[in-house]
């Protein structure tokens, strides 16, 4: 009994908070304050107990499953939902209704969880839907305004349609399997042309989800319209879950199809990298800036899990780890300056270095490790991702996706010049730090530089991974 | 009956869904295919599972016993009603803020 519970410790966590919020939420009114301060504590004392009392086994005939690196995974996400959460507190300080805000993002943490560990395609399927649901009315937000219901809109019919999409393959692959669990699909899948068909299907459910680029139109739309912590959200935390799913679904019970799938991985990193880079040269809005430079980073994830090597899953793991620091650092800074000035376009931030200097530097690093600029930490994950790609000797792809850094510079360092270089009548005023966002944005920063200095962490993700 | 029909008519189903989606303006018409969608996979899903079923009775404790596509099938079931209610909500705010349900006024989003 005792030994059940450990194993699901993360879920119960998460599941304890919830219901301590909602009693919090019931009880006499508190200031948003208290509450923030409250939310940040709990949010602070699952990541430190996820680190303690690791085990691993199976629950209730495979549904369940949970392994040091499942751990380390979620450890990753309920790390990365603290920082949001600590970063979002200018924003939530005067929002109205921060407990329901609160309780449905970390409904869709549990989700996230529930999918990381589902051992079987119902259990994988419901962790899933309960990942997205809560976050398009999480989307929805900003209660008043248009484009945050049009977000949300737009949010809700793309994951319907793609979870759709998801479902009609898992039903062919039930057919053709006859099983549901993920440990007895790889013997049953023969590479039949339905089983080819259904894979093709399950992959559109999952590129919809990570935004890969036939299916990425929502991407911007949403990026754009939801509120900026939301959005910090989705294309951080959500898209980083998905991807350490669809890694391990791809290594370990695709590995039949292995050969098909290649080339679908082939054809859809090409097309992320060079179309997710083309439009984000031409955009002005901070946020879609991030969203398009988001999709040709999962172009570059793509290519690292085309290796097909533990090399593969190891460098994949590490570079969202990366991804998540400097993403959020990124974010951080603009979610400050949204909450206090409302500007959110790369024009405004013109002589940003002048009125404030701090952030300015914070964001510059962020922009420098999400171009792959050698001393911090994003120089290493795409290194390390091109390396796995490159096992497979395909030379074209990896020169292209070099090349496609090269164009990325362009973009990053556009907003470099425009914080330092660019003169400005109305620069953005001197932004207030409280006391959370700061430390949250420190600890991004901690996090680029030693992820990529400190080879410990990428020795220990590679421990973890199990070999191709 | 062979499961053919069952397939044809699921896949049938399925394809006005999709396509419902692709073309229809109306947000409402619009998560009324997405329904259509997930009911085609239901309906594919339990022939599935009387196929495996079939073969589970042949072959003795040698085939799955086809039970857990009929369980699939509830789940998809409460899945879909409360992502209809999620989304029927933000209909009602979209409604709120735009005083309209088509989403060809969703278009604000752009550059």
């Amino acid at each position: 009994m005792l030994n059940a519970l450990l194993l699901m410790k993360q879920e119960l966590a998460v599941v304890a908070i919830i219901f301590i919020l909602l009693i919090l939420k019931l009880g006499k009114d508190r200031s948003n304050v208290t509450f923030l301060n409250i939310v940040n504590t709990l949010l602070l004392l699952n990541v430190v107990a996820g680190f303690f009392w690791n085990s691993e086994g199976v629950l209730f005939n495979e549904m369940f499953r949970t392994n040091p690196l499942m751990i380390l995974e979620k450890n990753i996400l309920s790390l990365g939902t603290l920082i949001i959460s600590m970063q979002s507190y200018s924003w939530l300080k005067t929002h109205k209704h921060v407990p329901e805000f609160y309780i449905l993002l970390l409904s869709t943490l549990l989700g996230m969880f529930f999918m990381i560990s589902g051992g079987n395609l119902l259990m994988f399927y419901l962790g899933l839907e309960l990942s997205t649901i809560p976050l398009a009315a999480v989307a929805n937000f900003d209660l008043t305004k248009r484009q945050s219901s049009e977000a949300a809109m737009k949010l809700i019919i793309s994951s319907a349609f793609s979870s759709g999409l998801l479902l009609f393959g898992m039903s062919m692959l039930y057919g053709t399997t006859g099983t549901l669990i993920f440990s007895q699909l790889p013997a049953a899948l023969n590479g039949s042309d339905l089983q080819i068909f259904a894979f093709v299907l399950l992959m559109a459910g999952f590129a919809f989800k990570i935004s890969v680029v036939p299916f990425h139109l929502w991407t911007a739309d949403v990026y754009e319209g939801a509120p900026v912590a939301v959005t910090s959200y989705l294309s951080v935390i959500s898209k980083g879950a998905v991807l350490f799913v669809f890694v391990s679904v791809l290594y370990t019970v695709f590995k039949p199809l292995a050969g098909a799938w290649y080339n679908m991985l082939f054809l859809l990193s090409l097309l992320t990298i060079i179309i997710g880079n083309l439009f984000a040269l031409r955009q002005d809005n901070f946020k879609r800036f991030l969203a398009f430079s988001s999709i040709a980073q999962v172009g570059f994830i793509l290519i690292g899990i085309s290796g097909s090597s533990q090399l593969g899953s190891t460098s994949v793991i590490y570079f969202v780890l990366i991804y998540i620091f400097s993403n959020l650092a990124a974010f951080g800074v603009v979610i400050l300056v949204s909450a206090i000035t409302g500007k959110e376009s790369i024009s405004d931030y013109k002589g940003f270095y002048k009125t404030n200097p701090v952030l300015a530097w914070i964001l510059t690093i962020a922009l420098f490790s999400l171009a792959g600029v050698p001393p911090t930490a994003g120089f290493f994950g795409k290194f390390f991702l091109l390396m796995a790609g490159a096992a497979k000797a395909n030379w074209m792809l990896i020169t292209i996706a070099a090349l496609n850094m090269v164009i990325s510079f362009y973009y990053y360092l556009r907003v470099v010049k425009a914080i330092f270089m660019d003169k400005n009548e109305q620069p953005i005023e001197r932004v207030a730090m409280p006391l959370m966002p700061r430390l949250a944005l420190y600890v991004c920063i901690i996090g680029i530089i030693a992820t990529g200095l400190v080879s410990y962490v990428y020795d220990y993700i590679h421990s973890l991974t199990a070999p191709f | 009956m062979p499961i053919h029909y069952y397939i044809i008519l699921a896949a049938t189903l399925f394809c006005i869904g999709v396509i419902g989606v692709l073309t229809r303006r109306n947000a409402i018409i619009v998560f009324m295919c997405v329904e259509l969608m997930l009911n085609a996979v239901n309906l594919m899903l339990v022939a599935f599972s009387k196929l495996h079923y079939g073969t589970y009775l042949k072959n003795g404790a040698m085939g799955a016993s086809g039970i857990d596509g009929q369980m699939f099938v509830f789940f998809i079931m409460v899945v879909a009603a409360a992502e209809v209610s999620v989304g029927l909500a933000i209909i009602v705010m979209m409604y709120r803020n735009v005083h309209s349900v088509d989403i060809n006024f969703l278009n604000r989003l752009k550059n």
